[in-house]
């Protein structure tokens, strides 16, 4: 039987494993996903692996709203596990994907989810191998949740641990910080405003590609996610036992995101990224690694942005603009809830 | 960002901070109070007080309107949420200051109380049409900034004739906040300030007028300063150019914002909806006389306390906290035995600690270096949730 994709919903039976979730996966999932692995309709994929190490990375998505400008959760959720896997230095190869449906969730928007989750895996060169699905009883999920796993190979001589980093390596990022928490915050119900402000979404595997191809001696990559460059250098600062130092100046910060953060006094630099990465790399290496970065069409924005330290361990701090110096706290949760 | 990166131009401040160490004299001491909790957090935000010479000292006012609302106003705002059962409608900042038993908005909200945050009281009118069912109670606090609004819902739910909507009214105000700070140091004969910041977005409203009279009773000058790094820093300038030349004035820095006799619309509806209460209890200056606003008779049928009956709690602070030293501007933040240990803003036990205008608050997000980086640690920190 066929499903009604433009005006059915989800219901119970959708996640029953009876003949509904196989009319659902065949002519929902594997349309737009469509792979050699998925097509043996396996509850596994297999395949090859290159002999070396592997990096491994789960992220589960829980959005809202699931669209927003930019991006939405389908896209959100194959980039964040791409881009965890790919802060090792991995090639990322495959990935898996569960879906938590609510009952009653309308399928035209589960397949504008599915085709966009599929286009990103299709640009970014990473298929969805296997997946899940599961129905909650409307009221137990707010609409969908999408978990997201992934796997890369790391190339040999590649080394991206907290433990590397040393006191004067410089902090580089690949552009604008807070794009993608400002835009999911224009669309909350309760604090709508007009912005061309788009999510800065996007796999970030082949900027580090160029990245370590230029100086492999990379120290460590993070991802910026929830929290912003604050919360992801605190941390790194306690794992390490190193003072970071940052300068105001050289963050970018677009006219949107500074207007809204003024507006409801929020800080850039806690709010969250999805297509940014942080980079600590010898000093005496970072204008190659700032050539390479600027020449990558995802990097094209990139500066260095401070410095680490032994003094102050543990800390983050800030040269203001004004010229004064303030710390970067660490703060308990990130200002803005369910932004991936 | 056009009209705003302007004032936070480093070049600019580089050369006020150059006038103001060579204006200072060495053997002098310059203790200077921001009445604002807005200029609080731009101080440390921007770090000025790294840009000040050592003899240049920044105290900080009571000008935070959640910090300086007494628990037992706090603990009348639960029971209408938790004993009244009505939907309260509060600014953001308030959820999570601790009334008594340390107990808050939002742990109320967690316990099921209908507790919606705001970032505009029209919302709460909005709220109040869309469940008649419901009543809606708006928890209006704030200085003189946040008067009109609260005014402007009063004047159009008088209007709408909504039966459903009440105000809890706590809006204070600034100059006999000023003169409580300033009464007690006078009848004792002592100076604790040699100049004061004046507000901003207050000034805007009740205008530069009002601080006449404080300038000839205490004999101090006032300079009314914009909330940009800039903008205070030539504030302090202008303060201690005043305090060099023993002139006692009231000077205004704000003029792009500022007049004389302030927004006189917004004073007229101010004067419509509300009369000024005989006395007012304060978080950390006490009762004070003639400091806050009620309701007036003519919007009666909108006022929550005559709508409810509310208990008036004993609510006494922790013993420890030093907020009402701190919101006197007598001790630092960092005077305080709780300060970074058992109160962050995290778990705030006193109310400094809770708003980024609290004095507590901007140390500890801005310049708490003295905290070993242990206590920074999401693990040190749940262990107290």
């Amino acid at each position: 039987m066929k499903q009604d994709l433009q005006h059915g919903v989800i219901e119970m039976a959708h996640g029953s494993g009876g003949r509904a979730m196989a009319e659902l996966i065949d002519q929902l999932f594997l349309k737009h996903f469509d792979n050699q692995w998925l097509r043996q309709k396996q509850d596994h994929a297999v395949f090859q692996v290159p002999a070396g190490r592997l990096a491994m990375s789960t992220d589960s998505h829980v959005v809202s709203p699931l669209f927003f400008p930019g991006g939405d959760i389908g896209a959100l959720s194959v980039h964040g596990t791409i881009n965890d896997v790919a802060m090792s230095g991995a090639r990322p190869l495959y990935l898996s994907a569960g879906f938590v449906i609510e009952e009653g969730f309308p399928l035209a928007d589960l397949e504008r989810v599915v085709r966009s989750m599929a286009r990103a895996s299709r640009e970014a060169g990473v298929p969805v191998v296997t997946g899940d699905t599961k129905v909650v009883e409307k009221g137990n999920a707010d609409g969908l949740y999408i978990n997201t796993t992934g796997i890369g190979m790391v190339p040999d001589g590649i080394d991206m641990e907290p433990r590397n980093i040393q006191p004067g390596d410089r902090i580089l990022i690949n552009g604008s910080i807070g794009d993608h928490g400002i835009a999911i915050l224009s669309q909350r119900e309760n604090l709508t405003f007009d912005t061309d402000l788009q999510s800065d979404s996007q796999p970030l595997h082949t900027l580090v590609s160029a990245m370590l191809k230029s100086v492999p001696g990379i120290r460590c990559m993070r991802d910026p996610t929830r929290g912003g460059v604050a919360a992801t250098l605190n941390e790194l600062a306690q794992q390490t036992g190193l003072g970071m130092v940052l300068e105001e100046s050289s963050l970018v910060i677009s006219p949107a995101v500074q207007a809204v953060s003024e507006l409801l006094g929020l800080d850039p630099l806690y709010i969250a990224n999805e297509g940014k990465l942080l980079a600590f790399c010898p000093s005496g290496e970072v204008d190659k690694l700032l050539a390479a970065m600027r020449s990558h069409p995802m990097g094209q924005n990139a500066s260095i942005i401070g410095e680490v330290q032994a003094e102050n361990a543990g800390m983050v701090s800030l040269n203001t603009c004004f010229g004064g110096q303030r710390l970067v706290d660490w703060r308990y949760s990130d200002p803005l809830p369910r932004i991936c | 960002m056009k009209y705003v990166n302007e004032f936070r131009n480093g070049d600019a401040a580089r050369v006020l901070a150059e006038k103001i160490a060579r204006e200072v004299h060495p053997e002098r001491q310059y203790r200077l109070m921001e009445f604002c909790g807005g200029h609080t957090h731009t101080i440390f935000r921007y770090g000025i007080p790294d840009l000040l010479p050592a003899n240049v000292q920044m105290m900080h006012g009571p000008g935070c309107p959640v910090c300086v609302l007494p628990m037992k106003r706090i603990d009348a705002a639960i029971e209408l949420a938790m004993k009244h059962n009505v939907i309260l409608c509060s600014y953001g900042d308030m959820l999570r200051v601790p009334g008594s038993h340390r107990m808050s908005l939002q742990k109320a909200k967690g316990q099921g109380a209908d507790i919606r945050m705001l970032y505009s009281p029209a919302d709460a009118l909005e709220i109040a049409r869309q469940c008649p069912d419901r009543e809606v109670v708006f928890f209006a606090i704030g200085f003189e900034t946040t008067t009109p609004p609260t005014a402007v819902i009063l004047q159009q739910a008088d209007q709408m004739g909504l039966k459903n909507f009440s105000v809890f009214c706590n809006h204070v105000m600034t100059p006999p906040a000023i003169r409580g700070i300033l009464e007690p140091a006078r009848q004792s004969g002592q100076t604790i300030l040699e100049g004061l910041v004046g507000p901003g977005h207050v000034s805007l409203i009740i205008g530069a007028n009002p601080y006449q009279d404080l300038v000839k009773d205490y004999q101090l000058p006032i300079v009314i300063s914009g909330f940009e790094p800039l903008d205070l820093l030539h504030s302090i300038l202008m303060l201690i150019q005043q305090v060099n030349a023993g002139s006692r004035m009231v000077e205004n820095q704000y003029t792009r914002a500022v007049t004389d006799s302030g927004n006189q619309k917004a004073q007229a509806m101010i004067e419509e909806c509300f009369e000024v209460r005989e006395s007012f209890e304060w978080r950390g200056l006490g009762e004070l006389p003639n400091s806050a606003l009620r309701i007036r008779e003519a919007f009666a049928h909108l006022d929550a306390e005559r709508r409810y009956s509310l208990t008036e709690s004993i609510g006494q602070d922790n013993k420890a906290c030093e907020c009402p030293a701190v919101l006197r501007g007598a001790k630092k933040p960092t005077d305080c035995k709780l300060f970074g240990t058992s109160c962050t803003p995290e778990n705030p036990i006193g109310s400094c600690m809770v708003s980024s205008e609290g004095a507590c608050a901007a140390y500890y997000t801005y310049r708490s270096r003295a905290i070993p980086a242990k206590s920074f640690s999401v693990n040190s920190l749940s262990k107290e949730v």
